[in-house]
């Protein structure tokens, strides 16, 4: 499997560090909403079919990536810096080094 | 007298095998049943079997979208055990543990259970502690477990690296004796004949595309084979959870699919008597009967409903086997595959009834829900014919993710690539 990373190009998946799940809201921080956590922490849409999800490029430029890849053929079609999508009022108070 | 015999192999043998009986029957759909399982795994097939055995419910049909066996049933690593931690998982695995010790039996079907034992290697003293503690764990249950002494390890499985220079150095392991392997067709051919004979049908190539529902209730399916109905619907479709439970509405679960691989290597004399966990990364392995080392180690780590592993996990897997015998370094591997597992959020299964009425649900075996298999079936066919969980599967429930009551046996938290 290939990523094309957009700093660095076309690499090897064994350079990069599977985030998980991309389709989660993280809650704001300092919300007390219960259910809301749960659902991020646990839930899962887990398609068959294009999954958005969170990839490291932890054995290159170190950047956090927005990938869109099929769970049943594995074919990446989309591929973008993390940071560029957007940020919600959350992610601004978020610790530095906490995973995307 | 039993159908399969020593004397019934005998006559047939001499009359050309030509009166054996056909192992299921292949019938046509009925318009309705009491209840349906959907997925021809080992759970589903010992679901509808334990159904008819213990509750006098046969008016049952098991509905298989490909051929039975195609699943992970047919595809697994064949280890059988039940070294768990905590109690809600080891009493479950234990129960499991005691049908399989009768099952060849009870089916009339060699399964051919061989309780070869599992080792679990340690390499660091704090390792070794932790085996020690699950190992008392396991013993305050009834379950046998017993640590081992490197020269004890040493006698047992002559191939290790044992040497003070291997990359990870062997320092006694955690052994249970009981636990082994079985052959995994069989389990699936077995409970699916033993099914057949009280009465269940066996439908294969009839996928599930939707569920019929009356109101909030589930009153059917409806398959490629046309629309069937059912007093109770049961789910158990293992790695393929998340997309069936979509077509009754079901958006999120508590599990993401995940592909597992298995290897086997070119047949060797005997060297391997025992299942073997290596303990500083992911590798286990066994030796089959035909000589094949069976062997595997990590999931691929990311999302994935494909069959089919990718090379570095494979890489990955041959060097471990590597640390651990390095005189197999110029072993062929003959065949590997692929099989999509329903890793849960805690490593624990779910055995519940709901999410919907008229719905059950078997999900989450994660990549150890072949030792499963017996009690799993035992405990889900309970649930089903009284609608409520046997104290076996009581804790395996569905929102104990939301109520924080989870079952993280190796406290890995809820990231279920790692479990
Ligand atoms: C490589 C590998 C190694 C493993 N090693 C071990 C091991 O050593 N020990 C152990 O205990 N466990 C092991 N496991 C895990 C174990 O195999 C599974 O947890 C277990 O088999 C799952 O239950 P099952 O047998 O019912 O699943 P399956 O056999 O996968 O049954 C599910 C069935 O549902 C069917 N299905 C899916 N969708 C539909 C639909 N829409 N309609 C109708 N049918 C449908 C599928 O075709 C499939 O046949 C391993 C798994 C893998 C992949
Ligand atoms: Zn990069």
């Amino acid at each position: 499997m290939l990523i094309t990373c957009p700093y660095c190009g076309p690499r090897n998946v064994s350079e990069y560090t599977y985030q998980g799940d991309g389709n989660r809201t993280r809650p704001d921080p300092a919300s007390t909403d219960q259910a809301a956590w749960n659902e991020y922490v646990y839930d899962r849409l887990n398609p068959a079919g294009d999954h958005h999800e969170i990839w490291q490029h932890s054995g290159g430029c170190r950047a956090h990536l927005r990938v869109t890849r099929n769970t049943l053929t594995h074919v990446v079609t989309e591929v973008s810096f993390a940071r560029d999508a957007g940020h919600r009022k959350s992610e601004r108070h978020r610790k530095p080094g906490a995973h995307a | 007298m039993a159908e399969y015999s020593a004397f019934s192999l005998l006559k047939n043998a001499l009359n050309g095998n030509r009166d054996w009986k056909q192992a299921w029957r292949k019938p046509d759909p009925k318009p309705s049943y009491e209840v349906i399982v959907v997925g021809g795994g080992g759970h589903g097939l010992a679901t509808a079997y334990y159904l008819a055995r213990e509750h006098g419910i046969a008016n049952v049909a098991v509905l298989e979208k490909g051929w039975l066996g195609s699943g992970n049933v047919g595809r697994n690593t064949t280890a059988v055990r039940s070294n768990y931690l905590l109690p809600q998982n080891s009493r479950f695995y234990e129960h499991s543990m005691k049908l399989w010790e009768n099952l060849s039996h009870e089916l009339n079907y060699n399964v051919m259970f061989s309780q070869r034992g599992c080792l679990n290697l340690a390499h660091t003293p704090g390792q070794l502690d932790d085996y020690a503690r699950r190992g008392n764990a396991m013993r305050h249950e009834g379950i046998d477990a017993e640590l081992m002494t490197p020269a004890q390890i040493e006698r047992l499985v002559p191939g290790l690296d044992m040497s003070a220079s291997a990359r990870f150095p062997i320092i006694g392991g955690l052994m249970q004796r009981r636990a082994g392997t079985a052959r995994h067709d069989a389990v699936a051919w077995g409970y699916a004949r033993a099914a057949d004979r009280r009465g269940v049908d066996i439908i294969e190539n009839c996928e599930v595309t939707g569920f019929l529902r009356d109101g909030d209730r589930v009153v059917g399916v409806t398959t490629t084979r046309g629309e069937i109905r059912a007093s109770k619907v049961a789910v158990a479709v293992a790695g393929h959870t998340g997309h069936v439970m979509k077509l009754a509405g079901i958006e999120r679960l508590p599990i993401e699919s995940h592909v597992l691989q298995a290897f086997v290597s070119e047949s060797l004399k005997p060297f391997l008597h025992t299942v073997i966990t290596f303990g500083m990364g992911h590798f286990y392995a066994s030796q089959s009967d035909k000589g094949g080392l069976i062997y595997g180690g990590d999931l691929d780590g990311y999302n994935s409903y494909a069959q089919r592993g990718s090379l570095p996990v494979m890489e990955d897997v041959m060097s471990e086997m590597l640390a651990l015998f390095p005189s197999l370094a110029r072993v062929r591997v003959l065949r590997s595959w692929g099989g999509v597992c329903d890793m849960s959020m805690d490593g624990s299964p779910i055995i519940t009834t709901g999410p919907l009425p008229g719905m059950y649900l078997n999900a989450g075996w994660c990549y150890g829900g072949f030792k499963a298999t017996p009690a799993s079936g035992w405990c889900f066919a309970h649930t089903i014919a009284r609608d409520e969980p046997h104290e076996f599967n009581a804790a395996f429930t569905l929102d104990r993710f939301h109520r924080g009551i989870l079952i993280d046996d190796k406290g890995q938290g809820s990231t279920p690539r790692l479990h």
